[in-house]
């Protein structure tokens, strides 16, 4: 065998070995995905009382498709938590990519009658119908994260605080600016999808706030949710703003883009502020090497406590803190804001 | 009617011999060069807009170096997708995949046991799934006769939801730095981005322009069953032009994975529309038959640009998306207006050569 043979043997077995080892990706769990955290689920034997093994409760539960690490921590949030529990039985949906597939699917979940349905909807007002629904069939509905306008279409609602992830943007950077003593700061903003209410609420927070400390954004651009889109249109507000002094970008997975762009701008002058609370964020504001220096929480870990709600509604039970005899019917998170100081706190929190 | 009259005329330029020589297309150049100029056109007026709008940062000449890279980076990935797009809509097919295709391949080549092979192993894989998927593709469409917009809007749906299944539908961090470094590296001041751009349509331009695949590319677009006679395989053609267009998804992949320095299922969400959009300005013919690797390139970049100048002047995305919208519908306005008059032209000089 020639040298130049042997050399194109063995390639081709490197090919080939490369071949399969993508082959093999389609049977082996090999994505970079992080599991929940045991942070984001609480154990069924923790702390006793409430938690205490009790009636059996079916859960039915559905969300959104995920396409996006958020959304997947929240499923895999719910599932895990719904495991923790010795006496629930979670009956999970795929709800698809549009409103009215998961109004298909969560038809199918209602007639298998679960005792509480646990719902993300695309939209609320999109599947308020189906809350009023279920309700007048005796099903409580927890709706996770995106409310109904009905207020009878849902027994409880847990959700995240899209305003205040707005003001708590806000305020850091107008803090961080009075102390650097910037009296005009420029401003970018990267939204999120800006046809979504969510994300309308988090800007109107954010002009808000920055509007106490008489700032106001210079520049804002709408991306899609996911790390392409956000560094796409971070290279571009970039262009559109040579000097820089704060940027807030409202989602940590399509931060990643974001952070990217910076990086290949080659621009470090500003301080940058996430959204959602994911845990490579937090890591970066940890190590403190890159201009992202906070992020607002909008934590996944809503979708367990509102399996651990469901499970209480289902079992008539209180919230065992609380005076009540009952589940309250809303519960709102703060978005609290992340920073070197307190990162290793939420570390665990992180998705 | 004149639809049927239309369809009759268009497909007069691919009647002649594919093989026997070019002079038909070639004479077809002309009408090209002034469609390229119009473009042009546009382009000059848009950056007129630019400056008139941004006088503060058009006064900064190291700012408008950096911004034209920055144009031309945003055009990068989507004009190596349009290269591929515009040889499979010139071949008479349409491919509603490629963004699913981007996806998928980048998807794949960032897992972490693709990622375990390093730079050479995600770049492999990358093409792979990109040519793959093409391959399929083109397997539908010539030997199980799909209509290639159902073929390949079956592949969307599919390659999008394998995609998700791979990245068990997280966003796949790319830890590796040589293709991170692909986004950031300059060679000579001009961004590597720019430069594989530059391949990649330089490569079209020759084997549309100057070789024999070229010509029957043309010729299967134009007039299939003329094609077939001068003893074109049609059908291997077809396939071919699926994976090319493939392939060149793969290479978008590895572009845009390096620049967003990861890659999800949604990733390249609707590109398959902005290449066709961008091959339409620059004066493809969707029925097929006739199209410019020049002019694709350049309504990419002036789909890039629209994207910078509004972005330059804080004005919604939205915004952006209804006058991109308004330009393609002008574009091709103009497109069947010139050609209706084009073809007017060949039928009379038709009919006197028939008359003497």
């Amino acid at each position: 065998m020639t040298q130049h043979r042997r050399d194109l043997s063995r390639r081709r077995l490197l090919l080939g070995g490369a071949a399969i080892g993508a082959g093999t990706l389609l049977t082996a769990c090999t994505s970079n995905e992080a599991e929940p955290t045991a942070a984001q689920t609480k154990a069924g034997d923790a702390g006793g009382g409430n938690s205490a093994p009790g009636k059996k409760v079916t859960i039915g539960f559905s969300a959104p498709a995920a396409d996006h690490g958020w959304m997947a921590a929240i499923t895999s949030n719910a599932k895990a938590q719904a495991a923790a529990y010795s006496d629930v039985e979670l009956k999970s949906v795929e709800a698809g990519a549009d409103a009215a597939t998961q109004r298909a699917a969560l038809a199918t979940l209602l007639s298998q009658k679960p005792d509480v349905i646990v719902l993300l909807p695309h939209d609320g007002k999109e599947l308020n119908a189906f809350g009023l629904e279920a309700m007048k069939a005796g099903v409580p509905v927890v709706n996770l994260d995106r409310a109904f306008p009905d207020a009878l279409a849902y027994r409880t609602q847990i959700k995240g605080d899209n305003y205040g992830m707005g003001v708590s943007a806000g305020r850091y950077i107008g803090e961080q600016m009075k102390a650097k003593g910037v009296t005009n700061p420029i401003i970018g903003e990267i939204a999120g999808i800006d046809a979504l209410e969510l994300t309308q609420e988090r800007s109107a927070g954010f002009r808000d706030e920055l509007a106490v400390y008489g700032f106001k954004v210079a520049n804002r651009r709408a991306a899609e949710f996911t790390a392409d889109t956000g560094q796409r249109e971070a290279a571009q507000l970039l262009q559109a703003l040579p000097k820089l002094d704060a940027l807030w970008n409202h989602d940590d997975d399509q931060g990643i883009g974001v952070l990217a762009a910076i990086k290949q701008a080659n621009r470090t002058e500003f301080i940058m502020v996430g959204g959602a609370g994911a845990k490579a964020a937090i890591e970066a504001i940890q190590a403190d090497n890159s201009v992202l220096k906070a992020t607002v929480t909008y934590s996944p870990s809503m979708a367990s406590s509102a399996i651990s709600l469901a499970r209480l509604i289902g079992q008539n039970k209180g919230m065992s803190d609380l005076v009540e005899l009952q589940v309250p019917k809303e519960i709102t998170l703060t978005s609290e804001t992340i920073t070197k100081e307190n990162a290793s706190a939420y570390l665990k929190l992180g998705f | 009617m004149t639809d049927s009259t239309a369809t009759a005329v268009r497909k007069t330029p691919a009647q002649p011999d594919p093989e026997a020589g070019t002079s038909w297309w070639r004479g077809d150049g002309s009408e090209s060069v002034r469609r390229n100029l119009g473009l042009l056109g546009v382009l000059v007026a848009l950056v007129v807009i630019g400056i008139v709008t941004r006088p503060d940062l058009y006064g900064d000449s190291r700012w408008v170096s950096d911004n034209i890279f920055a144009i031309l980076k945003l055009a990068s990935v989507i004009g190596v997708v349009t290269v591929g797009m515009t040889f499979v809509i010139i071949g008479g097919g349409i491919d509603l995949s490629v963004g699913a295709i981007v996806a998928l391949a980048g998807v794949w080549s960032t897992t972490l046991a693709t990622q375990s092979f390093g730079a050479g192993g995600m770049i492999f894989t990358a093409l792979t799934v990109g040519v793959g998927v093409g391959l399929v593709n083109g397997l539908l469409i010539s030997y199980g006769r799909l209509v290639p917009f159902i073929a390949t809007l079956a592949m969307l749906v599919a390659a999008r939801g394998l995609a998700a299944e791979i990245s068990n539908k997280q966003t796949q961090v790319s830890a590796n730095d040589t293709i991170n470094g692909i986004a950031s590296t300059e060679l000579l001041g001009i961004p590597m981005l720019v430069y594989l751009l530059a391949v990649v349509v330089v490569t079209g331009w020759v084997l549309l322009n100057r070789t024999t695949f070229g010509r029957r590319t043309v010729a299967v677009g134009g007039n299939p069953e003329a094609a077939r006679l001068a003893g074109i395989n049609v059908k291997l053609h077809t396939m071919l032009l699926y994976a090319l267009s493939g392939l060149c998804g793969g290479i978008a992949a590895i572009m845009l994975t390096a620049q967003a320095n990861s890659a999800q299922a949604a990733m390249a969400n609707l590109y398959e529309l902005d290449a066709i959009a961008a091959a339409i300005i620059g004066g493809t013919l969707l029925s097929g038959g006739r199209g410019t690797i020049v002019g694709s390139l350049l309504g990419v970049i002036i789909f890039a640009t629209i994207t910078n100048l509004f972005a330059i002047n804080d004005l919604s995305v939205e915004a952006q998306n209804m006058v991109k919208g308004g330009i393609i519908v002008v574009a091709v306005l103009v497109q069947q207006f010139r050609f209706k008059s084009l073809t007017q032209l060949l039928h009379r000089n038709n009919k006197v050569t028939t008359t003497t």
